[in-house]
């Protein structure tokens, strides 16, 4: 059943659709939209760093991404102005990731497949590395969760009930640079945040609850990644940024029926 | 006996001395109000008595298992965020579906229970944070500005409240509020803070004392009239009231 590339596409869409989407939810929640940019972003320095070391590209964008999701949280935790310092930094280390990456002589790569994923050639290494790495963030924020409500609600209330705030940011930062390593093949550097955002937040018209919110964009990132296949093959468009547009298609969608519901209930 | 207590206590907070040689205790049973102005690091306070913020000198002492029900001062829920209110009072720990509803019943906001909490109005959520605190049989309430944002009739209400619960579930309260006068007339003990404690005692006691009028001025003595005849007992009263120069 794996033969088949297109197959495996599907199943690594979905895997990242699966990773994303709990762990979108509490980037929506906490506001920390840039956050993922700056650490998705990071990633490609370790993807240079990775084929200078001859090291598998999964390892070097996840400690690239580790570093830099850490740096942010002890950032954010501080009275700096975060919202430049994130800019700077997010864009920064994307430019200066592309640069190493160009200094790369004897290896050729298509830059391209990074900054905007090759789910079409993905792997069952890869199939292997984004379901391994999406069942650990499913099972961190699953084994977590009730803690990192209460501490995305308050700190101070979640320290009155025995949550050490600090660690279940460092969940999430850890959890968050899993998310981004396994997705650089499928959607690339420069749209894990969308995968992270776009889908809760179309889920969020319909939820009623928080759990309910995580479950329906785990649904909405999966069908805009099967879809977002479906339309690149069809319309022979670039796979990665086809996805996150079917899954921008499904929030517009969402969000006028949201509206509409809105009108009707008050009329 | 006490559940919580501090002893000379310092706290910097980014260099700064916040608090320096505070020194409390909270007995069973009792309303304690932490009154000051602000800047005067009353949420400092009640955080490092909570263990949320680390001081630089002197130590807090909790009773053993100690049941802490804690409403801060104001909580945002980000309307990204679908909770709804029952659910919020099984934040952490689950709750039996009775218990939290008996909880809401309590503080009045029984009616708010299917409602998402984000669309709450700031008293609805006092209320529902009260709630909240009370689940697990508290032996102490530690509220920290319970009634910001409410008007007069509001917090009055409030206080009513909470003096109610303390009567059924025999708790003490600590609080900090900058409300001189509902609150006091709420209190069993009234501790008045400016980076140190000024004067400390029963209500009637700290609102003549010297170094609570220089703080707040004689304008809450009328308010204060009306409640001190009911408790014009002599108090014993044995610390000294050294009083430094604000610093």
């Amino acid at each position: 059943m794996l033969d088949s590339f297109l197959t495996r596409a599907a199943l690594a869409g979905v895997g990242v659709a699966v990773a994303a989407a709990p762990l979108g939810c509490f980037v929506v929640w906490r506001r920390m939209a840039y956050f993922g940019d700056a650490t998705a972003h990071a990633a490609i320095l370790g993807v240079a760093l990775a084929l200078s070391f001859q090291v598998p590209i999964f390892l070097g964008a996840l400690i690239v991404a580790l570093a830099m999701a850490s740096l942010v949280t002890s950032l954010s935790g501080r009275n700096v102005a975060v919202d430049t310092l994130l800019g700077v930094m997010s864009h920064s280390a994307l430019a200066v990731g592309i640069v190493a990456v160009s200094f790369l002589e004897n290896v050729r790569i298509d830059l391209m497949a990074f900054l905007f994923g090759d789910i079409l050639a993905v792997n069952r290494m890869d199939l292997l590395v984004i379901w391994g790495g999406a069942a650990v963030v499913v099972g961190l924020l699953s084994w977590r969760w009730s803690a990192l409500l209460t501490a995305t609600l308050n700190e101070d209330l979640a320290r009155a009930s025995g949550i050490d705030p600090q660690r279940e940011k460092l969940i999430l930062t850890v959890t968050l640079a899993l998310v981004v390593a396994v997705s650089i093949k499928v959607v690339g550097v420069l749209l894990i945040a969308a995968m992270l955002i776009v889908p809760p937040a179309a889920a969020r018209v319909f939820a009623r609850s928080p759990e309910q919110m995580a479950v329906l964009a785990g649904l909405i990132g999966a069908a805009s990644a099967l879809g977002g296949l479906a339309a690149s093959w069809q319309f022979d468009t670039p796979t990665g940024p086809t996805i996150v547009s079917v899954a921008a298609a499904a929030f517009v969608v969402c969000t006028v029926i949201g509206l509409v519901r809105q009108v009707t209930a008050r009329g | 006996m006490s559940l919580i207590s501090c002893h000379d206590l310092t706290v910097r907070l980014g260099g700064s001395v916040i608090l320096s040689h505070v020194s409390l205790s909270i007995n069973e049973g009792e309303i304690v109000t932490i009154v000051g102005p602000n800047g005067s690091g009353k949420s400092t306070l009640l955080k490092t008595l909570l263990g949320a913020v680390t001081p630089a000198k002197g130590r807090v002492e909790t009773a053993d298992g100690l049941r802490v029900g804690y409403v801060p001062q104001k909580l945002h829920i980000d309307p990204t965020l679908p909770l709804p209110v029952l659910r919020f009072l099984g934040l952490p720990k689950p709750v039996a579906r009775d218990a939290a509803m008996a909880a809401l019943e309590r503080t009045g906001v029984a009616a708010l229970a299917g409602r998402q909490a984000a669309d709450l109005s700031g008293g609805q959520m006092q209320r529902v944070l009260l709630a909240r605190a009370i689940l697990n049989a508290p032996q102490l309430l530690v509220l920290d500005e319970p009634t910001q944002g409410l008007d007069q009739p509001g917090s009055a209400d409030f206080y009513r409240l909470i003096e109610d619960l303390r009567a059924e579930l025999g708790c003490a309260v600590l609080m900090v509020s900058h409300e001189l006068h509902v609150v006091m007339a709420a209190s069993d003990r009234v501790i008045c803070l400016n980076g140190h404690v000024c004067c400390e005692g029963a209500p009637a006691h700290v609102a003549t004392a010297p170094e609570y009028r220089a703080l707040f001025g004689t304008g809450t003595g009328g308010a204060l009239a009306l409640y001190r005849h009911e408790h014009n007992h002599s108090h014993d009263h044995d610390h000294d009231h050294a009083h430094e120069a604000a610093e």
